[in-house]
């Protein structure tokens, strides 16, 4: 077990002659609520598609619990423990609810059943589809999306759209889970309901969270601690008080 | 609908073809005469059928268009043909020969679905499509060009037609193999697994699903089983011509998914039958000078199919008066108790129309912004 749960060290891309992000380093402790804050254009959702393998990253490298992750392809990653949602929504929109969340479900060991399992129909095949279904509607019950669970993914309203997104990343059973803005758009009875539901998940999976958000109050209330990034560089870095107080930090989203 | 703890939605495919089959079977054993054109037809069909299937497992389940179906079926029935044509003279046209037949198209369409899923891997929409059908096009000069001793050439290649009555019953067996394969991958988790993928790429990786060896699978499976319907069709006649596996003939089998519902299995075994049926019936008919109304006739019939599919009138006509809309006005409707899915598979995969298919943005990368804008 590694002191910090995800350690990035000098992670940078650059595109071109554009340096989206350089010398990020991030330490983020296990079951730890963290915070990536920054204004528009600052790099954060670049740090996340670093930190899923979507990009390589051209410096610098990150560990998840102490095992090098860089080089991995996309879905390895989710494999290895880093589980993600996205800015804009990504449901599979044509399938149900929970099918939706089954798709999570898909890598867990103990639903392992080959093709030619299923081929041929045998008990296995029924075994582990009736457990997927069970696991993904006591997730659902979790996020309270039970009674939708028939209804195409598409036809949900937002809010319930975004925390189906949290299930089905949960259902991949990570050690950490990216959350990009998932208060954006909510209107603040929505945020409150999701500022419990993360809170929920971090106490009750032992879950570490890392997410970028751009709601001050919801950030100020959630996380423990803060990163702000501005230009792809780190503008300042620890405990959340003491961040959002920082005369750089308000500069930077204020202007002046 | 459930019978006991079986549910009937999922086999009733299986049901209705079987049974069919068998009555026809006992028919034309029990000497009711059927004539050899019937016989043809019936064949026909089934190959059809089992076209429409495999390629709605491309198009209706991975969301990838793919032209070049034909071309599969081709290298089915030279390489399925070519075995029969050797293997007949000494052993006999009995079913063993047909089943090496059978397996050696199947393996070598399954290579060349190797060959087309490589590059699927990569591009998208119109750009797959296109190489899909060129695809199709090489494999049809290729056979073309081949000298007379081997593939025949441009004389085509001479293949022995079983010489009993009931092929037309081993080709339904093949159909119904055909949908057991097909629907068994569709209803479990690494359907599942392939539908997300053509939900939303980005999130299937995201969420740790092995794209390329679901990609490739599909691809290899949809082959391997266009391969046996080549080699039935090599089976159903005398002479495989490779001029018959052109595009038109892709786009008939495109023409066979898109009309039963993109990733409708049961939609896609209707609209084959009912095709194939059109294209021979409507010859017979419209002979002389009429002959010149068969393919306005037929064009017609398409327009006047995929409006009724997609009038949003008839959509909603449709919603209203169908069978499990009337079947629900004779039960008790309780809206606390939600059904589970289970029996529903085949519903939901379809809303994937034309257009979003053709629409697929490129980027090069192939990660970039979605059409909403916005970053991941």
């Amino acid at each position: 077990m590694a002191e910090y749960m995800l350690e990035t060290k000098n992670l940078g891309i650059s595109f071109g002659g554009l340096k989206a992000a350089q010398d990020v380093n991030i330490r983020i402790k296990k079951n730890q609520l963290y915070g990536l804050i920054g204004p528009n254009g600052a790099g954060k959702t670049t740090i996340f598609n670093l930190l899923t393998c979507i990009y390589k990253p051209t410096t610098g490298t990150f560990y998840l619990d102490g095992e090098e992750m860089v080089g991995f392809a996309p879905h390895k990653i989710n494999q290895k423990g880093i589980a993600r949602t996205f800015q804009n929504i990504r449901l599979f929109n044509n399938m149900t609810v929970v099918r939706n969340v089954m798709v999570g479900l898909h890598n867990r060991p103990e639903y392992k059943c080959s093709v030619l399992e299923s081929f041929f129909r045998l008990p296995r095949h029924f075994k582990v589809e009736k457990e997927m279904r069970e696991k993904a509607k006591e997730l659902l019950r979790i996020f309270g999306l039970e009674e939708e669970r028939n209804n195409l993914a598409c036809n949900l309203p937002y809010g319930k759209q975004r925390k189906l997104e949290i299930a089905r990343a949960l259902a991949t059973n990570p050690k950490i889970l990216l959350l990009d803005e998932p208060a954006a758009g909510m209107n603040p009875n929505e945020t409150e309901d999701l500022a419990q539901t993360i809170r929920f998940i971090r106490d009750n999976f032992d879950m570490t969270i890392l997410l970028i958000e751009h709601d001050m109050r919801f950030v100020s209330e959630l996380c423990d601690e803060l990163t702000v990034l501005s230009f792809g560089t780190v503008l300042a870095q620890g405990d959340t008080k003491t961040v959002l107080q920082d005369p750089e930090v308000i500069k930077a989203y204020i202007g002046g | 609908m459930r019978l006991g703890k079986v549910k009937i939605n999922h086999y009733i495919n299986y049901l209705v073809i079987g049974l069919m089959t068998l009555v026809l079977g006992v028919m034309s054993a029990s000497g009711a005469g059927f004539d050899s054109s019937l016989l043809f037809l019936l064949e026909k069909i089934a190959i059809s059928i089992i076209l429409a299937v495999s390629l709605s497992l491309v198009v209706g389940f991975l969301g990838e268009l793919s032209l070049g179906h034909a071309g599969f079926m081709c290298i089915g029935a030279y390489i399925g043909g070519k075995v029969s044509a050797l293997l007949v003279p000494s052993m006999g046209n009995s079913l063993v020969p047909l089943l090496i037949a059978l397996l050696v198209g199947c393996a070598a369409a399954a290579v060349c679905g190797v060959i087309v899923g490589i590059p699927a891997l990569r591009l998208r929409g119109d750009y797959l499509a296109i190489v899909t059908l060129a695809f199709g096009e090489i494999v049809k000069s290729l056979f073309l060009n081949t000298s007379e001793k081997t593939f025949g050439g441009t004389l085509g290649l001479d293949t022995p037609r079983y010489d009993k009555d009931y092929l037309f019953v081993i080709a339904f067996v093949l159909v119904l193999i055909t949908l057991a394969i097909v629907q068994n991958y569709i209803r479990s988790k690494h359907g599942r697994a392939v539908t997300a993928i053509r939900d939303n790429e980005i999130a299937a990786r995201a969420t740790g699903i092995n794209v390329t060896k679901y990609k490739l699978l599909t691809f290899i499976l949809s082959a391997a089983l266009a391969g046996m319907a080549g080699v039935l069709y090599s089976y159903s006649n005398y002479n495989v011509q490779s001029l018959k596996f052109g595009y038109n003939y892709s786009i008939e089998i495109l023409v066979m998914v898109v009309l039963g519902g993109m990733g409708n299995i049961n939609g896609s075994i209707i609209a084959a039958v009912l095709i194939t049926w059109l294209n021979t019936w409507l010859p017979t008919k419209l002979t002389g000078d009429l002959a010149v109304l068969q393919n306005l006739l037929y064009a017609l019939v398409l327009i006047v199919i995929v409006i009724y599919n997609n009038a949003p009138k008839l959509k909603a006509f449709r919603d209203t008066y169908n069978f499990g809309a009337l079947m629900r006005k004779f039960q008790k409707h309780d809206p606390a108790h939600i059904k589970d899915d289970n029996a529903k598979w085949d519903v939901v995969p379809t809303k994937i129309s034309m257009d979003e298919v053709l629409s697929v943005d490129f980027t090069p990368q192939n990660l970039g912004p979605d059409k909403k804008g916005g970053d991941k």
